[in-house]
């Protein structure tokens, strides 16, 4: 404990003596990691720097002197004092660490050659390097049954725990899931669950990671390699758009296991189980039959090989599909690994050269008959950044048209997302009021969730917009709840006005948002009356309300609250990365607008579209022939599959079926492609290829490639340069490399974003867009906590070696931009509404509005391309609030039948308060069961209305 | 006769069958204490308790007066009445809290008085099932006297005072673990600093935490004032004391003697006490102060029951438990059976103390059934020396409580005092007492 009368030195530092050195320590800090930035390094088991500490295992003791002289304390726990004198190095220290060493190993069971951990295990090492040569205990060991199953993940070995605390409190601190505790005492602690309760945390694989024995291993990687076998490379998470740093680690080209990497401003070290356990999905291993699975297969009997590709959702992956793919070698164990063609209605194997000059000549003559906007590009967020930028320069530049679209009907408006004064996550995790308009983060952004419940617990204050309960609903300072189309109403009753308050009670069964809650959100607000210090989660509450909604409600935000800034919650990998590169229509790469970057990019690329192209539902639209006239006939799929990822499956299926001709770029089969495609390209996915991606906050960092891509797959990058070869055109580009380097020239956001820069020391957390002179940025790398990341500090910084003057991949690009002066301005600002902005329809009390949320594990095919997730996709349930079941004399369990223009489900209802009366929730992309995969609430969403509504019926 | 004629302060209502009833309570002078406090001053009442010299009874002996002047710089928010007496042959506070809750309460409520807490605890061992009663009873009845709650006896000053049981834990006995397992977590003790309890306590506030049997003095005193308490005993160690008597003695039990005046022979052999060893055999050792405690040897019988003194012997007189071990006691047994009780009781949140105890204890079960080692002598004073560094009195540690020194004493004080014996059982393969 330090105060403020100590002496202190100018830069705001301590001095304290550590073994008869004079060292520089910060005020209230602890003295291992005071110790640890001196050079010191004190044996720890319990301690994590990010988790309070317990003090717990005793290894980091050491001699500090107090007024009764010197006795042994944890350095863990103690905070550094001005003139502490403390010893790490005295016979009194080392006696005590060897005896806490030697009383751990007494009960341990040495089971080290067949245990996962050996040969990464800071107690093996700790022994090694310190330990006596021979145990003294001659005594029986305590016995467990080894090992338990304390979720579908995770197995617990209680012989092996050394009771570090490590993962209950990374359970109960950080994801505040306490599902995990120790139960017993003395020599019987044991962690374990609650009886009834499994560890069904999302965040489980984090305990393993940090676990310092072999006591937690995670089913995927358990008994797959030894660490000394592993190779690895250092990169980023590209599940979802947080951008988590991750060590892929490999063997024999198969990915073994993910660690999360601490960065600082990103993940703090942690993922989620998706992020961590979905690179399955790249390895395609076959799923174990689980009882889905069998149901599939026993259905799957009955089709003729031909039709078996419309079977939809898991069973193409997994069923009887994997028996064709072994005959056909069409797929390799679920990923796609030859070009095909369709031939007679059935997707044949041809060459690279066979598909190009056929996708080449479909598009050719779409073109010839309706112009470049009979093009359409849908897909892209799963791309690198350097491909991305490669399809928009082969759209937008070689194709001409702007019908290109990253988000397929479930992110926000490209213009806004790119303009909205944009916060960082640390931005957000400081600013004192936090309003999300989101849907429940945990499931969409896990570690973006886990970041801003720290600063909820801490001193930040929460208003939630949500139509329906969310894990940090229990922590929100307000929670609002808002019925499908009223945020924006709500988010004007926020800021203060009352006609909207009256607009929401106007509603038949009365406003959602008590009095007494508004006001505290009111409260709130009132210390920031301009904005200033507010910084709002801006993503997509609902896939069953138009994205207009939110853009509404973002409006009226940023209107009341001018000072205030944006974190955009959009999910998808690198749907951030393709917007910045252009995959968007109206947008250009580098965050510019199609107008004003139009000279600019004319000039790169030799032309740019005429006029602002369509977005995904617009491109579907006009597929279907709503547009009239000849519109969009034929369409690029990037890694999309718009009969599973659009809201409205009736649109997409119209538009698909019209017989339009359809090219796909995509690692993985799925619905749309294997029964619509009429070229099917396979591409590299995530792992298999280096280059950039870009985060929710606007900050790159490095892919790493710890894999060569199966069979012919080619990176996407590689795709778009051939196909330009084969219109007759030359994209210019031949490398990644170039790409990387024509993008740091052209695209204004990412100028100066150079090999040399991406490659230094600085860019270990990524590098924040656009670069700011004088930007400082943490240097170097400290493993902040080595025992989770064994091995990880010697990464190398893989990749390329930086390059030194190769600015010019292409040097005529330079060439012929350096001659136009200044680049184009950077979008910013809030777009303004077209017309007079999104008009809800009035709620009447004889239906209710759906709600369509994500959740973590869905049928998306990096879950269902993984036999350990596959289990964990949740079964679908109409949940509504008591209220409304009540009405219909119906209760948790009981089946209904939710209804809409579009279609219909029957489910079991859940009662849930959180729902807002008058509306009814399910969850997005979810199958109702083995007999329905696919995404069944897009079978109700009807996306040519701004909000879906549905009955709700008794069966 | 070396005796004292100090009242009982503490005892001197147990002769009643219905000792424990208001009713009993306020015919012979309850709540008089109480009712002559809520006309003092709250600083005056507290000086009359530092005035006592009255040391905490929980076994560290602290001043409950300085303890209470600790909190002066900043108001204390929390009283907690540790009554979670759950060491083998500790059970002086048992008695009190059966046969005469209300003096424990009376005691609270003059302590919280002086301390200006409105809310105060008492927690009791759980397995206390007539004592959890009976104080359940007593505490209705105080609140239908208008002894507790509201305005209290129309003084103005208010408090609630709750009762909670352990849930069967020893080292909730220690006081920080005692506040976690009353915020309803698991009792872990704190590590100290900075979680004393006097700056972060009970729900992170300033706590008090007093012993049961210190609480029960506090009537007394206000009635009778500070000095008159202070007359009685000598030096620090004043007042009276309960000694609970236990082992190979003829008349085991709960005394109140006046401190420092009476010595080991007195307790152990006066016949109105003790009454001397069982069987008329011999005093092999005896524990001065509770399990925790470094053993005595008969050489050492003569001491003073005082706490310095005691102290400068090299043991503590703790809890006032008293374990009387004769010439038919086989030291080994007896401190595997201490050490098993720790290893059993270790919470398990330092790795010294969960596993050395367990260690240590299968080291003594190995040597009494016969399969011990001559080294393993050697081996259990070196483990020891890595709980207890040292393995001195007062003891250094290694844990972030005192429940891992505790571990070493038994077995330490049996290997210096009775090292023969030990390898008696080395030699023979077994235990010569069996």
């Amino acid at each position: 404990m330090t105060d403020s009368t100590e002496p202190q030195h100018d830069d705001g530092h301590i001095s304290i003596n550590l073994d008869g050195r004079t060292v520089s320590a910060k005020p209230g800090e602890l003295l291992i990691a005071a110790a640890e930035r001196a050079g010191t390094y004190i044996p720890r088991f319990c301690y994590h720097p990010r988790m309070e500490p317990v003090g717990m295992c005793r290894m980091c003791l050491v001699e500090v002197d107090s007024p009764r002289g010197a006795t042994l304390q944890p350095a863990c726990f103690i905070s550094v004092a001005e003139g502490m004198s403390v010893d790490t190095a005295s016979e009194k220290v080392k006696k005590a660490q060897d005896g806490v060493l030697e009383f751990l190993l007494a009960n341990h069971p040495l089971d080290c050659p067949i245990c996962d951990k050996g040969g990464e295990c800071p107690l093996q090492d700790q022994t090694l390097a310190h330990g006596p040569g021979e145990s003294r205990f001659v005594e029986e060991k305590r016995h467990f049954e080894k090992p338990i199953a304390i979720s579908d993940l995770v197995l617990l070995d209680r012989e092996r725990c050394i009771q570090c605390a490590r993962c209950t409190r990374f359970a109960a601190e950080v994801a505040g899931e306490a599902q995990i505790d120790f139960v017993g005492r003395g020599e019987r602690v044991e962690v374990a669950t609650f009886p009834t309760e499994p560890f069904s945390s999302y965040f489980s694989g984090n305990t393993v990671q940090i676990c310092p024995v072999g006591a937690l291993t995670a089913t995927p990687y358990r008994f797959t390699a030894r660490p000394w076998d592993l190779d690895q490379v250092e990169s980023t998470c590209t599940t979802c758009s947080v951008g988590c740093r991750v060590a892929v680690q490999s063997s024999s080209n198969r990915l073994t296991r993910l660690l999360g990497i601490d960065s600082e401003p990103v993940n703090h070290g942690w993922l989620c189980d998706k992020g961590r356990f979905a690179f399955e999905s790249v390895n395609g291993d076959e799923v174990d039959a689980s009882p889905l699975d069998a149901a599939l297969a026993d259905e799957a009997v009955d089709v003729a090989p031909a039709t078996a590709a419309q079977v939809v959702g898991l069973g193409v992956i997994r069923g009887q599909f994997l028996g064709e793919a072994h005959e056909t070698g069409r797929f390799e164990h679920g990923r796609l690994v030859e070009p095909q063609i369709r031939k007679n209605g059935e997707l044949v194997s041809v060459s690279w050269g066979e598909a190009l000059a056929a996708a080449a000549a479909g598009l050719q003559s779409a073109r010839q008959a309706g112009g470049s906007e009979a093009v359409a590009v849908i897909g892209g967020a799963r791309l690198t950044n350097e491909s991305a930028y490669a399809w928009a320069k082969l759209a937008k530049g070689v194709i001409g048209t702007d019908s290109v679209d990253a988000q397929l009907g479930d992110g926000l408006p490209a213009d806004l997302v790119l303009g909205l004064p944009r916060a960082t996550i640390d931005a957000a995790c400081a600013a004192p009021v936090l309003i999300t308009l989101t849907g429940d983060l945990r499931e969409e952004l896990p570690v973006l969730f886990l970041r801003l419940r720290e600063a909820v617990v801490g001193s930040s204050t929460l208003i939630e917009l949500t139509p329906g309960p969310t894990a940090l609903s229990a922590l929100a300072t307000a929670s609002l709840p808002i019925r499908p189309g009223e945020a924006p109403a709500v988010a004007a009753a926020l800021c203060g006005d009352d006609a909207a308050v009256t607009e929401l009670e106007s509603h038949p069964e009365g406003s959602t948002v008590a009095a007494g809650v508004l006001d505290t959100a009111r409260q709130a607000l009132a210390a920031h009356p301009d904005g200033e210090g507010v910084v709002i989660v801006l993503g997509r509450p609902s896939y069953a309300e138009s994205g207009e909604v939110v853009a509404q409600a973002a409006r009226v935000l940023a209107g009341a609250l001018p000072k205030a800034t944006f974190l955009p919650a959009l999910r998808r990998g690198n749907v951030f990365g393709a917007l910045d590169m252009g995959l968007a229509p109206g947008l250009l790469p580098g965050r510019v607008g199609l107008d004003a970057g139009r000279e600019w990019f004319a000039a790169a690329w030799g032309a740019v579209p005429a006029t602002t192209g369509l977005d995904t539902a617009g491109i579907l639209a006009s597929m279907a022939g709503e547009s009239g006239g000849p519109g969009v006939t034929s369409l690029i799929l990037l890694g999309a599959d718009p009969l599973s990822d659009f809201p409205d499956r009736a649109v997409a299926e119209e538009a698909l079926s019209a017989g339009h001709f359809i090219v796909a770029v995509t690692g993985h089969p799925s619905e749309s492609v294997d029964t619509y495609a009429d070229v099917v390209l396979p591409c590299a996915v995530a792992h298999e290829r280096p280059g950039t991606t870009t985060n929710i906050e606007g900050r790159v960092s490095r892919l790493g490639q710890k894999l060569t891509a199966p069979g012919f797959a080619w990176p996407d990058w590689m795709i778009a340069a051939e196909l330009a070869a084969a219109l007759g055109q030359d994209l210019g580009v031949s490398s990644a490399n170039d790409l990387a380097d024509e993008v740091q020239l052209t695209a204004p956001a990412y100028f100066g974003l150079t090999q040399a820069v991406l490659h230094s020391d600085a860019a270990h957390d990524g590098i924040l867009l656009p670069i700011v002179a004088g930007a400082t940025r943490r240097a170097g790398v400290e493993p902040i906590d080595p025992i989770a990341l064994p091995g990880v500090e010697s990464v190398e910084r893989q990749g390329a070696p930086p390059r030194s003057g190769a600015a010019g991949g292409d040097g005529s690009v330079h060439a012929r931009i350096a001659a136009l002066g200044a680049p184009p301005a950077l979008l910013s600002g809030i777009p303004a509404a077209e017309g007079d902005g999104v008009h809800v329809p009035p709620a009447d009390s004889y239906f209710l509005r759906l709600v369509a949320t994500r959740r973590l594990y869905d049928a998306g095919s990096s879950v269902t391309g993984s036999p350990s997730l596959t289990p964990l996709v949740p079964k679908l349930v109409a949940r509504a609030n008591p209220y409304d079941l009540d009405r219909l004399g119906a209760k948790t369990g009981d089946q209904v039948r939710v209804r809409s223009v579009r279609g219909e489900l029957v489910l079991p209802a859940q009662l849930d308060e959180a729902v807002p009366r008058g509306a009814v929730a399910i969850d997005f992309n979810v199958p109702v069961g083995p007999d329905v995969p696919g995404n069944a609430a897009a079978t109700l969403i009807d996306s040519r209305n701004v909000v879906t509504d549905v009955r709700l019926e008794s069966v | 006769m070396a005796r004292t004629e100090a009242p009982k302060i503490v005892t001197a209502r147990l002769g009643y069958d219905d000792s424990h009833t208001l009713e009993r309570y306020l015919a012979t002078g309850g709540y008089e204490g109480l009712h002559k406090a809520l006309t003092m001053t709250p600083e005056a009442v507290a000086h009359e308790v530092d005035t006592a010299s009255l040391l905490g009874r929980g076994g560290a002996g602290f001043p409950a007066g300085r303890k209470w002047a600790l909190l002066g710089k900043k108001p204390v928010t929390y009283l907690t009445i540790n009554g979670d007496e759950s060491e083998p042959a500790t059970f002086k506070d048992h008695l009190l809290i059966e046969r005469d809750p209300h003096q424990i309460i009376e005691g609270v409520l003059i302590s919280a008085y002086a301390l200006q807490v409105t809310q105060a605890f008492i927690y009791l061992r759980g397995e206390f099932a007539l004592g959890l009663e009976r104080m359940q009873a007593a505490l209705n009845e105080a609140y239908a006297h208008g002894a507790v709650g509201a305005d209290i006896f129309g003084s103005g000053f208010s408090i609630d005072l709750v009762l909670h049981p352990g849930a069967g834990a020893y080292i909730c006995g220690e006081e920080t673990a005692l506040l976690e397992s009353l915020e309803g977590k698991r009792g872990f003790p704190r590590i100290k600093p900075p979680f004393f309890p006097a700056s972060i306590g009970l729900y992170g506030q300033p706590t008090v935490v007093n012993n049961v049997e210190t609480m029960a003095n506090i009537p007394w005193i206000i009635t009778n004032g500070g000095a008159a308490f202070a007359a009685l005993g000598e030096g620090r160690s004043t007042g009276t004391r309960l000694f609970a008597l236990a082992g190979h003695v003829q008349n085991p039990g709960v005394y109140e003697l006046e401190m420092v005046k009476n010595t080991f022979r007195d307790l152990i052999y006066d016949p109105a006490l003790g009454g001397g060893i069982t069987g008329g055999n011999k005093l092999k050792a005896f524990i001065p102060g509770g399990v925790s405690a470094p053993w005595f040897g008969p050489d050492q019988v003569d001491l003073p029951l005082g706490q310095d003194e005691v102290g400068q012997a090299g043991s503590m007189l703790g809890s006032g438990s008293i374990v009387v071990m004769d010439s038919t006691t086989c030291v080994v047994r007896a401190a595997w059976r201490i050490t098993k009780f720790f290893s059993r009781e270790s919470c398990g949140q330092c790795t010294p103390c969960r596993e050395g105890a367990g260690w240590l204890e299968r080291i003594l079960y190995r040597i009494e059934n016969g399969a011990g080692r001559e080294e393993d002598l050697d081996l259990l004073m070196d483990l020891c020396d890595n709980i207890s560094p040292g393995v001195a009195w007062p003891p250094q540690q290694t844990t972030i409580c005192v429940l891992g020194p505790s571990i070493p004493s038994s077995i330490a004080s049996g290997i210096r005092m009775f090292r023969d014996e030990f390898l008696v059982h080395v030699k023979e393969g077994g235990c010569p007492f069996d």
